[in-house]
């Protein structure tokens, strides 16, 4: 980079001596390896057959087999399935009553505001440690351990101030000049936010849904403590009885790996942009 | 921002005058009408968090103040319903744990696992942030990929990495061997484990920091860079002076939210080691989780204990974190 500015008619800003760039594209493909290694060396093995799991090979002989076993075996579409429900209707809960909240606190001054801000900001940093007993002897009371429906309201802890939060900061987006037209048109406030802003703020709720689906989806504590036996699974929960201390299907665990990385990958790559936007604006303008 | 729900300009000037005229008679009555919608509208959020997580968190406070475990309190087996037999202790439990040097083993390891981790996380992300911020080609290609650790679930790839570091049959190890060097015990030997959590938690955290990072940098205005060069500032002076001030808020936003996550990260230890070997790599959630669910009779008590000195620490951070913000004049 001094080559720059000892030579500033030569090149202009922002151009590279040669030298540089090999440098930069050196280290952005060694750190780029780095960052997709793990994960591609999954997916082939994946690919090989089971009892070539541990070969160092990186294609031997490409089957399906694992994914086979995987079908016909295991209780993999069971956990799958479960997850599916416990996250999505986490999700969907999650969002519907933490939308109105976001809204309230990015545009009004009220009385209770701050605490309730400091609320929502505080909980997001409980620790599971500090609700994962209580949580276990109340779902064990009302009868809800195994129950997708004890493991949806415990992620609910986990979502509704998580959802709140990112959503005022996607509402603090939306100028408040919408609003305004809103009221001289004679809409009250719930008016304005239903008619008004929710339709423009579907990005930031489909970013704030699509965030806690993908938390939910990939929670380990409560799932491990809450729900056993093989049906009552989730994919956390599943993926964790191919390796135990005492076996290890190195095979069957890659594929089922596989099948739950690719769709919440997908998704990731098109949502993380705003996502990131909207923890950080949410955090910082607090 | 914010419009007022108000319709006077005393009120205007901020919570405090509203309060004071709550107290005042009919101030209560006036404060509703003006502000009934905004509290119509947190209601729903104000009464999930008081069900499921303040009475939680009451009942878990309550509970490391008793000697609850698997075998006293309320439960159904078959038919029979059993009524809750454990008894208030007061303050034993944090007795117990505060004078039994394990407590005081996890806690350091514990600190130095987040400090270490956040550092090491916060450079790379720079760093990577750094050199995405420029123009050239696989910009693009390069983001995608560096990217792919945050995209996959987190209890995905820490099987995965358990996979590469097996001892006798991963990919490292053969690597290893194939350039001569011994086995190396990644997930058997305290200090090896000790540096593979943290290496698999920076791993997955790398990402995350560093576009978030890349969006501070986006938004400094290009012209200071300019100016800058004018005035004959070297590379190093730039990013002293221009690159590190326009990145403060975005810094100490995502520097917080990391600690608290990789303070609280559960899954990278649990998944990876399960604390061991031995208890070597156990941090403090992960030891809070044995006592109820590992150990047994499973405490109930004694992880509700460790719960909230947990919550207690995580707190003070918070207050000094915030505390030293506002004394540089921020306004978080």
């Amino acid at each position: 980079m001094t080559a720059t500015t000892s030579a500033p008619s030569a090149r202009k800003r922002g151009e590279r001596s040669p030298l540089a760039s090999v440098a930069l594209h050196a280290t952005l493909i060694a750190a780029s390896v780095i960052a997709v290694f793990p994960v591609l060396w999954v997916l082939l093995t994946s690919l090989k057959p089971a009892k070539d799991a541990i070969s160092t090979d990186f294609v031997k002989d490409p089957t399906l087999e694992n994914y086979r076993y995987l079908v016909e075996s295991t209780s993999f579409f069971t956990w799958f399935g479960n997850s599916v429900l416990v996250a999505g209707v986490t999700t969907v809960l999650g969002v519907f009553i933490a939308a109105t909240t976001g809204y309230a606190v990015s545009r009004f001054k009220f009385p209770g505001m701050r605490p309730l801000m400091w609320t929502l900001l505080v909980t997001q940093m409980f620790p599971m440690a500090i609700l994962i007993v209580p949580l276990y002897n109340l779902m064990g009371q009302l009868g809800l351990l195994n129950q997708p429906l004890g493991l949806i309201i415990t992620y609910l802890t986990i979502a509704v101030p998580f959802c709140a939060w990112m959503m005022k900061g996607f509402f603090d987006t939306i100028p408040v000049e919408i609003d305004e037209s809103g009221r001289v048109d004679g809409l009250n406030p719930f008016g304005t936010f239903w008619r008004l802003i929710l339709p423009l703020a579907r990005p930031g709720l489909a970013v704030t849904a699509f965030y806690s689906f993908i938390t939910a989806w990939g929670e380990v504590a409560y799932a491990s403590a809450f729900m056993v036996g093989d049906d009552n699974l989730t994919l956390a929960g599943g993926l964790q009885t191919f390796v135990t201390q005492y076996t290890a299907n190195w095979g069957p665990m890659t594929a089922a790996s596989v099948l739950i990385a690719i769709p919440a990958a997908i998704f990731f790559v098109f949502a993380q942009r705003h996502l990131v936007a909207g923890m950080t604006a949410g955090a910082t303008k607090g | 921002m914010a419009v007022h729900t108000s319709r006077t300009a005393a009120q205007a000037a901020g919570d405090g005058t509203d309060v004071a005229r709550g107290r005042g008679r009919g101030g209560l009555k006036r404060a509703l009408a003006t502000h009934w919608y905004a509290w119509a509208m947190v209601a729903p959020v104000v009464l999930v968090l008081g069900v499921i997580i303040g009475w939680p968190l009451v009942r878990g406070v309550y509970l490391s103040l008793t000697d609850a475990n698997e075998r006293n309190v309320a439960r159904t087996i078959g038919a029979n319903t059993i009524e809750a037999s454990y008894s208030f202790v007061g303050l034993d439990n944090y007795t117990a744990v505060l004078s039994d040097p394990v407590f005081w083993q996890r806690l350091v390891w514990t600190v130095l696992w987040t400090v270490v981790c956040v550092s090491v996380t916060f450079t790379l992300g720079l760093a990577l942030a750094n050199m995405l911020n420029r123009n050239f080609r696989g910009r693009a290609f390069y983001r995608m990929a560096l990217i792919l650790p945050w995209a996959v679930p987190g209890f995905v790839s820490v099987f995965a990495w358990r996979f590469l570091f097996n001892r006798d049959n991963g990919i490292l190890n053969k690597v290893l061997e194939g350039g001569g060097i011994g086995a190396i015990p990644w997930l058997d030997d305290p200090t090896w484990a000790k540096l593979s959590v943290i290496t698999v938690n920076v791993w997955l955290g790398v990402p995350f920091m560093m576009v978030a990072l890349l969006g501070g940098l986006q938004s400094i205005p290009g012209e200071l860079y300019e100016a800058a060069e004018m005035d004959g500032a070297s590379a190093w002076q730039r990013f002293r002076h221009i690159t590190l001030p326009g990145l403060r808020a975005v810094s100490m936003t995502v520097i917080l939210l990391s600690t608290i996550w990789t303070f609280n990260m559960f899954p990278v230890i649990f998944l990876l080691t399960r604390g061991g070997p031995g208890d070597s790599t156990e941090i403090l959630v992960t030891q809070a989780f044995r006592e109820a669910f590992v150990s047994s009779p499973r405490d109930f008590a004694g992880s509700a204990t460790w719960g909230v000195l947990i919550l207690a620490l995580l707190m003070i951070f918070a207050l000094v974190y915030r505390r030293s913000l506002r004394k540089q004049g921020e306004v978080w």
